[in-house]
């Protein structure tokens, strides 16, 4: 190993050490060494600063600067948790995931599946914060995913039963346990409120948010929300269950008559009025630009082409 | 102004940091502007709003992109998917220049999104100089380096840091993004004459100069691009630009960024020093033309 290598190891190893409870500098390595020593090891001191201290500065600029990201791309779960809590939790999680991309936004690509590991951060309300993370998630996702081609009105002419439909790449369905759309909105309008009025309001956000109380107390359900991409801003939608089904069999690649009969299946819906339905998501799904080009769709002109059933719906 | 090879032989003038909170003024005043840099990072996406507001200025306004994550310091081999990104973002850009900073901030592929400075070895100016050639042959357009601000020095470090960039430029055969305001910051951590830093670098290798504010804390200055930008700063530039040449200058300011106007009258403050430059007939660019 080169010289560089082995320094770089080691500055990096310090800078991302958890800073203490004052922010402040660790004064021991995570191996138990004394960190002022370990800094003399590499590190110039000048006439106003020791080597700890220089060291110290890179260290808080690292975890000022994730902590920040982090916070930013997850405030549904902190109004959860608790500001205090939150912190804790992603001091753990960015040690143990720390970033292994070039850009921040990836920054909480690991955190449903370090969650299922760890859940005792979250514990009580494990469902209630794994479902917020999930929607924070999917979020960040639909906001600069690619835009494939849209399948325009004279596209949908040739629609038949064996057709592949792809699904936009920002679209993400998500089966819920708690309304968890509703209380990011309204975390998300306070926090913008607060931050309007330049208010501190340090004791409110020490707490969880006001509106969790309410949402805790409600029963388990079953929430079916497609959260997309519209005009460059993300949005959250409630579905039926057979349009969410529907959605889903869709975007996993299968043909309609594969998907409508997936999505009613336990459905209370009679066939004729599933038609009816199908008929109006199609319209609006369309309309909304959900369906896109790919090649499993120039697949589906080759298949549309062969001798197929032509169930025209 | 300065144009040579390291910026496409451009004249470009004067510009600022392409920033969210102008997007709306920018896309509906339109106003006038010589050019805008954006950081690659926001845009290296594959769809959204980033994309959609960055066609709509590129209808209008010249781009260059300035990275902050190649990190041609890091010891780590390049990251391709970054680099593959990074080209698609230049044809779209159309940039005739890119930069990125003389620094590391990555190891064993886990990421500091930091600007750590470098151990100044002959070992380490080898290594940066051998990946600045890399992305400079996968890009192909000219790679600049931009000098860092810091606040630590390594004991094994073998030369000054002027030293230093000199030898990994001419090592990789690329350009400077001179950052003036950087080199004072550095130059009052590390207790040097910021004159001796601007008049040993290889004048004609400066294809753009970056000014900003800085903050001062009891011990230490602290690069925060969150003021305007300070007098003994832009006597480093004038002594830069009298050196250099008229080159293409741009002012960053990424936190309490203020409005556009302000934003773009702190840049525009540049034009006193470019213009005794350019009216001086005695001073003669030594920049000009390929070295
Ligand atoms: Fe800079």
């Amino acid at each position: 190993m080169n010289e560089l290598k082995q320094l770089q190891r080691r500055m990096a190893s310090a800078v991302m050490t958890p800073l203490t409870r004052n922010n402040g500098m660790k004064p021991r390595t995570a191996a138990g060494h004394s960190m002022r020593a370990e800094a003399q090891q590499f590190i110039k001191p000048n006439d106003r600063l020791s080597s700890f201290e220089r060291l110290e500065i890179y260290n808080q600029q690292y975890w000022f600067r994730v902590l920040d990201a982090f916070a930013d791309d997850f405030p549904g779960l902190r109004a959860i948790i608790g500001a205090r809590k939150f912190e804790q939790l992603s001091l753990a999680y960015l040690t143990e995931c720390p970033s292994r991309s070039y850009t921040l936004r990836n920054l909480g690509s690991r955190l449903l599946a370090w969650l299922r590991a760890h859940p005792e951060w979250i514990q009580p309300q494990e469902r209630l914060a794994m479902d917020m993370v999930r929607l924070e998630w999917a979020h960040v996702e639909a906001f600069d995913v690619a835009d494939e081609p849209v399948v325009g009105p004279e596209d949908l002419l040739e629609v038949t039963q064996a057709t592949l439909f792809a699904i936009q790449p920002h679209i993400r369905l998500l089966q819920l346990a708690y309304p968890v759309d509703d209380l990011l909105i309204d975390v998300k309008e306070d926090s913008d409120q607060h931050s309007n009025a330049a208010s501190n309001a340090g004791s409110y956000r020490r707490k969880p948010h006001p509106a969790v109380k309410k949402v805790e107390q409600l029963n388990p359900e079953r929430i079916y929300v497609v959260v997309y991409r519209h005009q460059y801003s993300v949005w959250y939608r409630r579905l039926t269950p057979e349009a969410f089904r529907m959605l889903r069999s869709m975007q996993q690649g299968n043909q309609l008559s594969v998907a409508l009969d997936y999505a009613l299946r336990g459905s209370r819906l009679h066939e004729s009025e599933l038609a009816e339905r199908v008929k109006e998501w199609f319209a609006e799904w369309s309309q909304m630009g959900w369906f896109c080009k790919t090649l499993d769709t120039m697949r589906l002109r080759v298949d549309d082409s062969s001798k197929r059933r032509q169930d025209k719906i | 102004m300065a144009a040579n090879r390291f910026n496409a032989f451009t004249d470009y003038g004067i510009g600022i940091g392409l920033r969210v909170p102008h997007y709306q003024h920018i896309l509906s005043q339109h106003p006038v502007v010589d050019w805008f840099e954006v950081i690659s990072e926001n845009y290296m996406v594959d769809g959204g709003r980033p994309l959609a507001v960055l066609d709509q200025i590129l209808e209008q306004y010249r781009i260059v992109q300035h990275g902050v994550s190649m990190y041609f310091g890091s010891a780590d081999r390049l990251n391709k998917e970054h680099l593959r990104r990074l080209k698609a973002l230049t044809r779209r850009t159309k940039t005739p220049w890119l930069t990125d900073h003389l620094c590391w901030g990555s190891v064993d592929g886990r990421y500091t999104h930091d600007l750590l400075p470098m151990p100044y070895t002959w070992e380490a100016a080898k290594i940066t100089a051998e990946k600045i050639r890399q992305v400079q042959d996968y890009l192909e357009i000219p790679v600049n380096v931009e000098n860092v601000s810091s606040y630590a020095e390594f004991h094994i470090s073998e030369m000054t840091e002027w030293q230093f960039l000199t030898e990994v430029v001419e090592r990789a055969d690329c350009g400077i993004l001179l950052d003036v305001n950087n080199i004072y910051v550095s130059s009052m951590n590390h207790n040097f004459n910021p004159q001796e830093y601007v008049d040993f670098v290889p004048a004609d290798r400066v294809a753009q100069i970056h000014i900003a504010g800085h903050s001062r804390f009891e011990k230490y200055l602290l690069d925060t691009h969150d003021h305007p930008v300070l007098d003994p700063v832009w006597d480093l530039y004038a002594r830069a630009i009298q050196r250099c040449g008229p080159t293409a200058t741009l002012l960053e300011w990424d936190d309490s960024i203020p409005s556009f106007e302000e934003v773009h009258a702190e840049a525009l403050k540049a034009n006193r020093f470019l213009s005794i430059v350019k009216s001086d007939g005695n001073t003669t660019p030594v920049c000009e033309g390929v070295r």
